[in-house]
């Protein structure tokens, strides 16, 4: 038997969910994972429980959940081997508390990785790349392009539209809906893994002007969202379209 | 003088401000220009990947015998020039406020269980972890450290998340292989894969072992 002591100081830890807390309580009790005694563990479980409602702590869904499972185990280990019962997926025959076990054990390994990362994030945390704009985690590499100005805007956007009217003459006329949120979309997403575009590229696929016209709005909707920046590398140059970061 | 493809490789991980790979270090030799003095660029053109890896590992060795403070270090699957341990003091410091904090425990799990399991939903990463995860995955992808991979085809079409090469870089990690418990925990899932697929049925009790034959019905 332990000191109330102890057991006091045990059960003020906070842990963040009920396996954090069995594996702890496997560990005190020093049982062996693989054949945890369910009583003894589950009475411990559930006298935690009850301390973290008497000071009040919020007790998480999972926490009750987990209660509800290990009675039900401990429920199942009474019955004799002949008369356990056989749920929906056939278990018949099986350990109670395989799934449990199974599940500890699995996290375990989890924790027991996550701590050796910590510990290569220790290491790493003194080890300092060359270049120091690159440290932080919202860090930008250098932008030697000159942001652009409303009038390169229209102005490329003029040279598209021309371009687009010209394709028109050719093309079947069809009734085509566009919204300024769905141009947003899709812009998103053509540069959901890479950090620009080219400015005509937005416009590749437009197939009539008021499709341009739309893409062109959705840009200038981006741009004072402050989601994309434009930039060109020399005047009257190519526009680049970038993903603020 | 003549130059040394060993000098080149220098120069080039001395001015990345990200780790290089073998592939890009050859792609940037094949493809550098030189209007002056074309001869010497294309001297190297068709140096090869070996060559490259025999001149890296003479760098670093370089680096470790002559007591350098700085070393070559492979990461994020690739090569990286690194200060050394000893010199923390000083660097921190230098570079005190651009330091990112350090991860917390849940960080540390959910990303131990992204990294061996992606891609992964969420919902499957609070199954391991017996927690519910939202707020720690949102706070992961703030940082870059993990991202959206796809979507499952499971009902719901939950999202899919894996870890970013911010992620490897983070930890120091050469790749995913590297991951603490690697071998095992991917081993792991790979076998309770098939062993769902067999449909459930007990697993002798012993840590890391097949299941055992199935029962006949």
């Amino acid at each position: 038997m332990h000191s109330v002591e102890a057991d006091y100081k045990v059960k003020l830890e906070v842990f963040e969910g009920p396996l954090d807390l069995l594996l702890y309580l496997i560990k005190k009790e020093e049982v062996d994972i693989y054949d945890i005694p369910i009583e003894r563990i589950t009475n411990q479980y559930m006298e935690y429980l009850s301390l973290m409602k008497l000071l009040n702590l919020e007790v998480a869904g999972e926490f009750l959940v987990m209660a509800a499972t290990l009675m039900y185990i401990k429920s199942r280990m009474l019955l004799p081997a002949d008369q356990q019962v056989t749920d929906a997926e056939g278990e018949e025959g099986e350990d109670p508390r395989w799934e449990l076990i199974r599940q500890l054990v699995e996290y375990k390994k989890f924790k027991d990785a996550a701590l050796q990362l910590g510990r290569r994030e220790e290491e790493q945390s003194h080890l300092f790349p060359r270049q120091v704009g690159d440290l932080g985690f919202d860090s930008q590499p250098d932008q030697p392009l000159a942001e652009v100005g409303i009038f390169d805007l229209i102005n490329a956007f003029n040279q598209v539209l021309k371009k687009a009217s010209e394709r028109e003459d050719f093309r079947e006329i069809y009734e085509e809906r566009f919204t300024v949120s769905d141009k947003i979309e899709e812009i998103l997403y053509t540069l959901r893994d890479r950090l620009e575009m080219v400015f005509s590229e937005l416009f590749e696929n437009a197939g009539s002007r008021a499709e341009v016209v739309v893409t062109f709005l959705a840009l200038l909707e981006l741009i004072r969202l402050k989601r994309l920046r434009v930039q060109q590398v020399e005047a009257f140059g190519e526009i680049n379209v970038t993903k603020v970061v | 003088m003549t130059i040394e493809l060993k000098q080149i490789i220098e120069a080039l991980l001395f001015s990345a401000e990200r780790p290089l790979s073998l592939k890009e270090i050859r792609q940037i030799i094949a493809e550098a220009t030189d209007e002056e003095n074309p001869s010497t660029v294309e001297g190297f053109r068709n140096v090869r990947e070996a060559q490259i890896a025999i001149a890296l590992e003479e760098i670093k060795v370089e680096f470790d015998t002559q007591l350098c403070s700085f070393q070559l270090v492979e990461i994020a699957g690739g090569w990286r020039l690194m200060s050394r341990p000893e010199y923390a003091p000083w660097l921190k410091k230098l570079l005190d406020e651009a330091r990112p904090h350090r991860l917390s425990q849940p960080a540390l799990e959910t990303l131990s269980i992204v990294a061996l399991r992606q891609p992964i939903s969420r919902a499957d990463v609070a199954g391991i972890r017996g927690v519910e995860v939202d707020g720690v995955i949102r706070s992961l992808l703030e940082r870059d450290l993990i991202t959206i991979t796809g979507r499952s085809d499971a009902p719901g079409k939950p999202l899919l998340y894996g870890t970013t090469q911010r992620f490897l870089e983070h930890f120091g990690l050469r790749n995913l292989d590297d991951m603490p418990k690697a071998t095992e925990l991917r081993a792991q899932a790979a076998a309770l894969k098939t062993a769902e697929a067999k449909a459930a049925t007990p697993v002798s009790e012993n840590e890391g072992q097949a299941p055992t034959t199935p029962q006949p019905n």
